[in-house]
């Protein structure tokens, strides 16, 4: 069966306010939440799986990965619980660990599984990084289609049809598997994924899906191995180093101002924008 | 001498304007390593590079790998001569202007060379610390990345447009072995409009949810157009169906810093504030004064759009007329 590989992490949640210490961040009391984008990239695997008019055939095995301490492993439970069939836990504090490295660590773990498709989120939502999924598809010489919003699996032609967002609009890009996809934010809209199986029109809820009560019994008993990087033979080269985190500069106080014609007017006279 | 290298993107025989801003930052990484400034150009043709290496840019040497492959842009065969290029030039950076196609190409080659990228540079403060920004803007790193070789990638809001200056010479580099896997660019889909392009445009107007439906957007068009700028949007208004997915400002849309930003039923949610924040003027209309986008506006105005704007529409056809 086709399996597939999906990279998730957690991040501080980016609903909370950041606490700044002197040039850094204080992340000893944040709530860690999984990245938007990589519910997303469990979402689009289990389209990609579902057989919707018959629960019991799914079309591929879904692993998830991240690579986060070992006890905090909350966003992992609430994956398998939305639906994916095992974890594999690389235990260690990804903050010290160099994008180089995390890119190794799943390049590494998608070998030794044998996986036929790589599903990342475009972005983590802290990091803002953008280049993990494309590193572990140059590790691995593999294909990628990077900012997907539509996927169509050709199952007979062992070929994802991607639609990415680019710069000038939407392009499609047929990839021969296997190969490395990340996902942007309208991926999960209800038509975007298509898997030959269920009908071309079939509009899943819109967003990701939420954990059914089953769903949480059943992930209690699914499968996690637990790795470390030295298991995987990955080291952090150093590359990346933090010099300082501070907050943005403040804008300057604005001003409201009580109608349209004193907008206008301000807008001409004082901003000169007009 | 080591270099730092930049990569283009040209078009219909000439350069991409939005690629001029990261030649800018390299430029200030160069300096500041008091290395040369290279320019690679990349295609099927690569005729650009004459008109290129006339202008200069600052640069000690303009190279080309001309393969048919390069087009239609494939990461894969990108990133092939990439690699290719660092191994005959060997440069100490390699970067460019963050747009889709460097965002895409870059951090593949950076793997397979085993070399850190620094992504969303905003500001150079040395010759290997770069700022970017992190959580959608709410804070600014300060990255130092180092080793015989590192990437970036430059935020085109953030430099100028670097200016046109001595000639320089030419170089042709040959035996790149640029394979695109298999993969096949079926077509790309592009939103045709008439107005400026978001990220280039001095005045963006944009609307929100509060829009409610896509027909509302034509009172929003037509101060657009009055003021000669682009149409954005927020994600919720985009994932609305009510404008084109490709007009979404933020975190995940374009990152856009024109003269004049105007926002119009946008509640002002950290990752639209993300990719607008560094705008000149901002104006926001809104119907609750407690819309986080006041926190970040120059003007605010606490009203319905269905009141202020069509009178906002008659005072700036007042004006500009
Ligand atoms: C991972 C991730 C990435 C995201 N990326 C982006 C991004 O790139 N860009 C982006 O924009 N969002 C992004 N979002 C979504 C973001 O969090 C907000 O949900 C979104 O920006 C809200 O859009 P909005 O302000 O139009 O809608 P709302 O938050 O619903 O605000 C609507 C506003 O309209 C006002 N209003 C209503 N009626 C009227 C009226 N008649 N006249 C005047 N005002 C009125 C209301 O007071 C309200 O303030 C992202 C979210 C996630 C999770
Ligand atoms: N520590 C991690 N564990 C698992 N996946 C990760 C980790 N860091 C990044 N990723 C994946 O890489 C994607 C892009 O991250 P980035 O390049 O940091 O923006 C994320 O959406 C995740 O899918």
């Amino acid at each position: 069966m086709t399996k597939i590989l999906v990279t998730v992490k957690r991040i501080p949640d980016p609903d909370e306010n950041l606490k700044f210490t002197a040039g850094g961040l204080d992340l000893s009391s944040v709530k860690w939440v999984p990245n938007a984008f990589d519910e997303y990239a469990v979402e689009t695997a289990l389209r990609l799986a579902d057989d919707v008019s018959n629960k019991k055939n799914r079309l591929a095995e879904i692993i998830v990965l991240s690579i986060c301490p070992q006890k905090q492993r909350q966003h992992m439970t609430q994956f398998l619980a939305m639906g994916a069939d095992r974890g594999v836990i690389v235990d260690a504090d990804d903050s010290t660990l160099d994008t180089a490295a995390i890119a190794k660590i799943i390049a590494k773990v998608a070998e030794q599984e044998g996986v036929d498709m790589i599903i990342t989120g475009k972005l983590s939502q802290d990091n803002e990084g953008n280049q993990v999924g494309q590193r572990v598809a140059g590790l691995l010489n593999w294909p990628q289609a990077c900012f997907a919003a539509e996927i169509d699996w050709d199952r007979e032609g062992n070929a994802l049809a991607v639609s990415r967002e680019v710069d000038e609009g939407v392009e499609t890009k047929k990839i021969p598997l296997p190969g490395v996809v990340s996902v942007d934010l309208r991926v999960v809209l209800p038509t975007s994924v298509r898997n030959g199986v269920n009908p071309a029109d079939h509009a899943f809820t819109d967003g990701p899906r939420l954990a059914s009560l089953r769903g949480i019994t059943m992930a209690k008993r699914k499968k996690v191995a637990i790795k470390t990087p030295a298991d995987l033979g990955v080291t952090s080269s150093g590359g990346e180093a933090t010099v300082a985190v501070n907050a943005p500069p403040a804008r300057k106080a604005g001003q409201m101002v009580g109608s349209i014609e004193e907008l206008v007017e301000k807008l001409a006279t004082e901003a000169k924008v007009l | 001498m080591s270099k730092v290298l930049v990569v283009l993107e040209t078009a219909g025989g000439q350069l991409r304007p939005h690629c001029l801003p990261g030649i800018t930052a390299a430029k200030q990484i160069a300096d500041a390593r008091g290395q040369e400034l290279h320019l690679l150009v990349l295609g099927a043709d690569t005729g650009a590079a004459a008109e290129i290496a006339a202008a200069g840019y600052g640069a000690a040497g303009v190279h080309t790998i001309t393969d048919p492959a390069l087009e239609p842009f494939t990461a894969e065969a990108w990133a092939d001569a990439v690699i290719h290029a660092v191994k005959t030039l060997a440069p100490s950076v390699v970067g460019g202007t963050a747009s889709s196609t460097l965002r895409d190409c870059l951090p593949r080659a950076a793997a397979v060379l085993d070399a850190p990228l620094c992504a969303e540079v905003i500001a150079v403060k040395s010759g290997d610390t770069f700022t970017r920004p992190i959580s959608a803007g709410r804070a600014l790193l300060d990255e130092k990345v180092s080793g015989d070789l590192v990437f970036f990638t430059a935020r085109g809001s953030e430099f100028e447009p670097a200016a046109a200056g001595a000639a320089a010479p030419v170089s042709a580099i040959e035996g790149a072995s640029v394979a695109t896997r298999g993969v096949e660019v079926v077509g790309i889909r592009k939103t045709e409009s008439s107005r400026p392009a978001l990220t280039e445009a001095s005045v963006v107007v944009s609307g929100g949810r509060g829009m409610r439906e896509g027909s509302n957007f034509k009172v929003l068009e037509d101060l657009t157009d009055l003021l000669g700028g682009a149409l954005g949007a927020s994600r919720a208004a985009t994932d609305a169906g009510m404008v084109p997915a490709d007009l979404q400002v933020g975190q995940t849309g374009k990152i856009v810093a024109p003269n004049l930003y105007i926002a119009v039923a946008i509640s002002g949610a950290i990752q639209h504030l993300a990719g607008m924040k560094g705008s000149n003027t901002i104006v926001a209309i809104n119907k609750d004064e407690e819309a986080p986008i006041f926190q970040v506006a120059d003007y605010g105005l606490v009203a319905k759009w269905e009141e202020a704007l069509p009178r906002f529409v008659e005072l700036v056809k007042a004006r500009v007329s």
